[in-house]
């Protein structure tokens, strides 16, 4: 179990870095959410279910959701997806 | 020394009676040419380098290898000020005292008395829920609110300026809602969602399960882990994916901005009135009339659970209602 929370640990370090370092912000957005999921799973691990549960509801949900709707409005989304049709 | 101050007095009086210059008078003078950019400028009358002064020297320096240095230095300071950021977040992180320590200054009486006492003295069986909807509902509230006022807030500064527009255009048809909809700007999730039918049967699978699992966190706050805020975050995701997979339309049917206002509203008081009268019998000592029932039972924990219900409507709504005024500006 120690492994296991080591594991997520680093995974969430990880997260963390790529996040600031990625250059696609849409890449960016998605690695968020997956570290606030892994914070949901380090929660319940931490035997702290009520937080678990909702890092899991707003973190993962909620606050992506309005940070793809920030991306559409400023137009990232529709520029990539240009980029990849060229 | 008279003229100036009757000129002045003039000016004065011009001015508060409104008859200075105007901006629609004011005649702008015509641009000067571009400068020149400084390789095309004409040279100065120092053309060989040992005659030019010191300071020219200097100058003819800083033209060429100015910005470069600039950036050098720009970036060595911003990552000498992390670095230093870093090392005072990293000295106090050590100063902390350990990690569950029993002599940290955070166990102290109060948690004793959360966990021996709050059982029975608040009738839930989840100490957190009992511990921020009885104890310090009073936070609860403030968060409930302080929701509340940003969702009205962006309501009131996002919905104004369409509907003023609206009403500019077209005095007859802002009353209908069918047209008030139709002149919504295109949105591209129509153009994205057109014929997008595996997003339409992902959604309707799961969109009952998602607003089950928000209703059971919700109701279920005093049991088991959960309680309004996180229920009634889980209960707008449902409400954003239907809007995304159906359309804003299907939501708007059931939920408009005039229900988002009665039941945020109407929830905000219910929790204000009951746990105003709660405060005023705990404190006073007076007897109080609402129930703790058993603890473990769906109807126990006295006011946790209306208090539940009051957050997770609230919050389902705030959330979903800043979706709504985001991508589409209006709820």
């Amino acid at each position: 179990m120690i492994l296991v929370e080591w594991l997520l640990l680093i995974f969430l370090i990880v997260c963390a870095i790529a996040v600031s370092i990625s250059k696609n912000l849409l890449n960016s957005v998605i690695i968020f959410m997956s570290y606030s999921l892994v914070m949901a799973v380090i929660w319940v691990l931490l035997r702290s279910p009520d937080l678990a549960i909702t890092e899991a509801a707003v973190g993962a949900g909620v606050t992506s959701v309005l940070f793809f709707l920030a991306l559409r409005k400023i137009g990232k989304l529709e520029h990539n997806k240009d980029d990849e049709n060229n | 020394m008279n003229e100036e101050i009757k000129l002045i007095w003039q000016k004065f009086f011009n001015w508060v009676s409104g008859n200075g210059p105007r901006p629609e008078n004011e005649v702008i003078p015509p641009e000067p040419p571009p400068d020149l950019p400084f390789t095309q400028k004409p040279k100065d009358k120092y053309t060989r380098f040992h005659e030019a002064t010191l300071k020219e020297r200097y100058n003819q320096w800083l033209e060429i290898h100015g910005l470069h240095i600039f950036s050098l230095i720009y970036s060595g300071l911003s990552v000498l000020t992390c670095i230093v950021i870093v090392c005072l977040l990293l000295a106090t992180v050590a100063e902390l005292p350990p990690f569950g320590d029993e002599k940290n200054p955070a166990n102290n009486e109060v948690i004793r008395r959360y966990v021996e006492h709050g059982g029975h003295e608040t009738g839930a069986q989840n100490i957190v829920a009992g511990l921020i909807l009885d104890y310090r509902a009073f936070d609860t509230f403030g968060e409930s609110a302080v929701l509340f006022t940003a969702a009205v807030s962006v309501l009131m500064i996002l919905g104004v300026s369409r509907r003023n527009n609206i009403e500019e255009s077209s005095p007859d048809l802002n009353e209908s809602g069918q047209n008030f909809l139709e002149r919504a700007p295109p949105v591209n999730f129509h153009e994205i969602r057109q014929d997008d039918s595996i997003l339409r049967a992902v959604a309707s699978l799961s969109i009952p399960a998602i607003l089950l699992m928000g209703c059971v966190v919700v109701i279920n706050g005093h049991l088991t882990p959960g309680g309004g805020f996180s229920g009634g975050a889980i209960l707008s995701t449902a409400l954003i994916l239907c809007a995304n997979a159906f359309g804003f339309e299907r939501v708007h049917k059931f939920f408009n901005e005039r229900t988002f206002i009665i039941s945020s509203s109407t929830a905000l008081m219910i929790y204000a009135l009951s746990k105003g009268y709660s405060f005023f019998t705990g404190a006073n000592h007076f007897h109080s009339i609402i129930p703790k029932g058993t603890i473990g039972n769906i109807l126990s924990g006295g006011l946790i659970l209306p208090l539940n219900i009051c957050v997770g409507l609230i919050v389902a709504g705030t959330l979903y209602g800043f979706y709504a005024l985001f991508s589409r500006g209006d709820i």
